[in-house]
């Protein structure tokens, strides 16, 4: 049997991947089912396969119970919040009113490039409780001091704050280009219809933007799943737990605490959590998608 | 274990200065590796190259090492087999190392130098984990009283007082005269709640350390008395991290004391030159009428890796660096204490008040149980001592579920133990 010539070109690439991704997420599995530690490290016979009890235990540890609402609290506010505010700034940029377009995607963009450790840095001096900035203007308002990152119910929407303002660029840059694509002429004559803005928006810009929107749905949905280095630098999981994320919780069983087993479980349990979500959210869109073909009877005949 | 401390033009042009003598090929000589970290590491050529100088048929190679970095580097070290001949160990890691055999009983080598009564109690006990000595005390870290003298006179009290009751007491008159804070106690750390606990004398674990022993009332009763400055409102509810400006706030009297480590002598100094008469140290007071109360032995040690092929070469290097001279020398360089007497009388340290109230406090030091759980335990008790804190919840639920968690985390040591692993 000969191969196709192809597969020669895709050869390196692929054997990479299977040795640096594929064998070492297939390790991992096989760890979350040992008690894989420190003791272990120094002597393979201290090692005992535990089954499922990683999983069984996780499933009873309170703290992976935190960690888990914590992220939920970050996916379910701050996505929504962070779609709509790159939304918002795509339109924004885009209207035909907007002088130097240029200069506003790029200044709006900064925040995503930016190291985030730098970011942190200065963030935590605007929500400093007695000195800060944000304080002050609040204060302004007739507003009293709010101790954002010390307070357990202010730490988790001082985060989501800033991680809205460090990533919308991303998002705004892909709505950008989906704007882009949605042809002039629809918008000529629906406004010859007499058409005003809102509807425009609403039967035009929405619509089209539907596959932009799901995409970035999706990939706003992961990324928030896998919140990390924001709590890291900021609050290191604090006040109280109440900015533990799981990816956070999974390096510090991990690399802290060298507990390699249940890491390696809480990382399978937020892989299917993710998974599950997405497929979720694909599905959605399919159902959608079907039901809005149907009426038109483009849909294939069912066997 | 985390320190900010900039880097002084001085090790700059030394680290020129090294690079450039490094240029000379020193051949047949025995290469010791050596790992420092943080500070310790910045001076660790400037103490190597003058074992050099005394051993020319001897070469370090350092590696400086950033001390938020050093565990995971020491542990990925020994994965992959690659650990230095000489490395610094934070005093709570020895166990941990030592669990993983990784390094070499010294006893024997240490008798030998006779340098052993020169030693204190605490610092020396830190580095012996199931009776094997696994390591030398390099220099101490323990916490005391730091406090502003002038803030205290003004609310009536002359001396610091040498009991908690008094203390609690000299708080509250503060807080009447001044409206803010006696004492900062960061709510999101162990220390000073296992320091308590050391002072009541609770034992933290039982039957082996294999059980967790926070139901006990000692610990009951330390707990409670931690929890009392947070209910009174006599310390802020803020966690270390917080206080953007530990330093500015002290100067500013936010708060009248604080307990810390001897590596805040150097920055309060540095950083309010206009209050250095106004501040003063004192060892920690006690429950019990003792003085000075026990504090915590905290430090790190050097240690000899059990698989280093030049074990005599590493071990003349460990002897030079834990010498009384070397020890006063990293004192000048850094600001970490001697964990020896002989150092104590150099007219360096013996001439500075400030200073001497930790050389006080070294006769009173306690670790804290010497198994590789510690760490992990410890920061369970952060975290429960936190949420107690800040009324999350009840202090009694918060101990049971505190003993629970550290019965789970100690799960694995039974069974090693009833293996006779």
């Amino acid at each position: 049997m000969r191969l196709n010539p192809a597969f020669w070109f895709i050869a390196p690439a692929l054997a990479l991947l299977a040795m640096f991704v594929f064998l070492p997420v297939a390790a991992a599995l096989g760890l979350s089912f040992t008690d894989f530690d420190i003791y272990a490290l120094a002597d393979i016979r201290r090692l005992r396969f535990v089954g499922l009890d990683n999983y069984r235990r996780l499933f009873g540890d309170a703290e992976f119970w935190m960690a888990l609402r914590n992220t939920l609290y970050f996916v379910a506010v701050g996505g929504p919040l962070s779609v709509l505010v790159s939304l918002a700034a795509a339109l924004l940029v885009n209207h035909r009113l907007t002088p130097f377009k240029g200069l506003f995607r790029s200044l709006l963009f900064l925040p995503v490039v930016t190291t985030l450790v730098a970011v942190a840095v200065v963030w935590r001096y605007l929500y400093q409780p007695r000195n800060g900035v944000l304080n002050y203007l609040l204060g302004g308002f007739g507003i009293g001091p709010v101790d954002w990152l010390g307070d357990p119910d202010w730490a988790m929407p001082a985060i989501i704050l800033m991680a809205v303002w460090k990533n919308f660029g991303f998002n705004m840059i892909v709505f950008v280009a989906g704007l882009q694509s949605i042809p002039e002429s629809l918008y000529e004559a629906a406004s010859i219809d007499g058409a005003g803005a809102r509807q425009q928006f609403f039967h035009i810009t929405l619509p089209l933007l539907a596959p932009t929107f799901l995409f970035v749905a999706v990939i706003t949905m992961i990324g928030h799943f896998q919140l990390f280095a924001e709590p890291y630098v900021m609050t290191q999981g604090g006040p109280s737990g109440s900015t533990l994320s799981i990816a956070l919780l999974m390096y510090q069983q991990g690399f802290r605490w060298w507990n390699l087993g249940y890491a390696s479980a809480i990382a399978f349990v937020l892989f299917g959590l993710v998974l599950s979500l997405t497929v979720l959210a694909a599905g959605l869109r399919k159902l959608r998608v079907a039901a809005e073909e149907e009426p038109e009877g483009r849909s294939l005949p069912k066997p | 274990m985390s320190r900010t401390r900039s880097l002084c033009p001085r090790s700059i042009l030394l680290a020129c200065a090294l690079i450039l003598s490094g240029c000379q090929p020193e051949e047949e000589a025995e290469v010791v590796e050596f790992w420092a970290f943080g500070s310790e590491g910045e001076v660790a050529h400037e103490l190597a190259g003058e074992f050099e100088r005394l051993n020319p048929e001897i070469r370090v190679e350092v590696q400086q090492i950033p001390w938020s970095a050093a565990h995971e580097k020491l542990l990925t070290a020994y994965a992959g087999g690659n650990l230095p001949d000489v490395f610094q160990l934070g005093n709570t890691w020895i166990a941990e190392f030592a669990a993983l055999r990784a390094l070499e009983d010294v006893a024997a080598r240490f008798e030998n130098t006779g340098r052993k009564g020169d030693y204190f109690e605490g610092p020396l006990d830190v580095a012996v984990v199931d009776e094997r000595m696994l390591a030398v005390p390099w220099y101490v870290d323990t916490r005391i009283l730091f406090y502003r003298r002038d803030l205290l006179e003004a609310a009536g009290i002359a001396s610091p007082p040498r009991s908690w009751e008094g203390w609690f007491e000299a708080m509250i008159r503060v807080r009447e005269r001044h409206g803010d804070f006696g004492l900062f106690l960061p709510i999101d750390a162990w220390e000073v709640p296992v320091i308590f606990a050391l002072q009541q004398g609770a034992a933290l674990l039982k039957d082996g350390n294999r059980y967790g022993d926070f139901l006990h009332p000692d610990f009951r009763a330390a707990f409670d008395f931690y929890l009392r400055g947070f209910r009174e409102k006599l310390t802020p509810a803020e966690a270390s991290g917080q206080m953007a400006n530990l330093y500015r706030e002290f100067g500013r009297g936010y708060f009248a004391a604080l307990i810390t480590g001897p590596w805040n002598l150097g920055e309060f100094r540095r950083r309010l030159p206009d209050v250095d008469a106004a501040w003063d140290t004192a060892p920690l007071p006690s429950f019990d009428g003792s003085y000075p109360g026990i504090s915590l032995a905290g430090g790190a040690s050097l240690a000899l890796a059990a698989g280093s092929t030049r074990k005599e070469a590493a071990w003349k290097l460990i002897e030079f660096l834990t010498a009384p001279p070397q020890q006063i020398r990293l004192y000048r360089l850094t600001g970490d204490l001697p964990p020896g007497r002989t150092a104590w009388s150099d007219p360096v340290l013996a001439g500075d008040h400030k200073a001497q109230s930790f050389r006080r406090q070294m006769d009173r030091l306690l670790p804290p149980p010497k198994i590789p759980e510690w760490e992990r335990i410890a920061s369970r008790i952060a975290a429960y001592a936190e949420k107690a804190a800040r009324g999350e919840m009840a202090p009694s639920a918060a101990l049971e579920a505190l003993n629970d968690e550290v019965d789970r985390i100690l799960e694995k040591r039974r069974w090693l133990l009833e293996r006779g692993r």
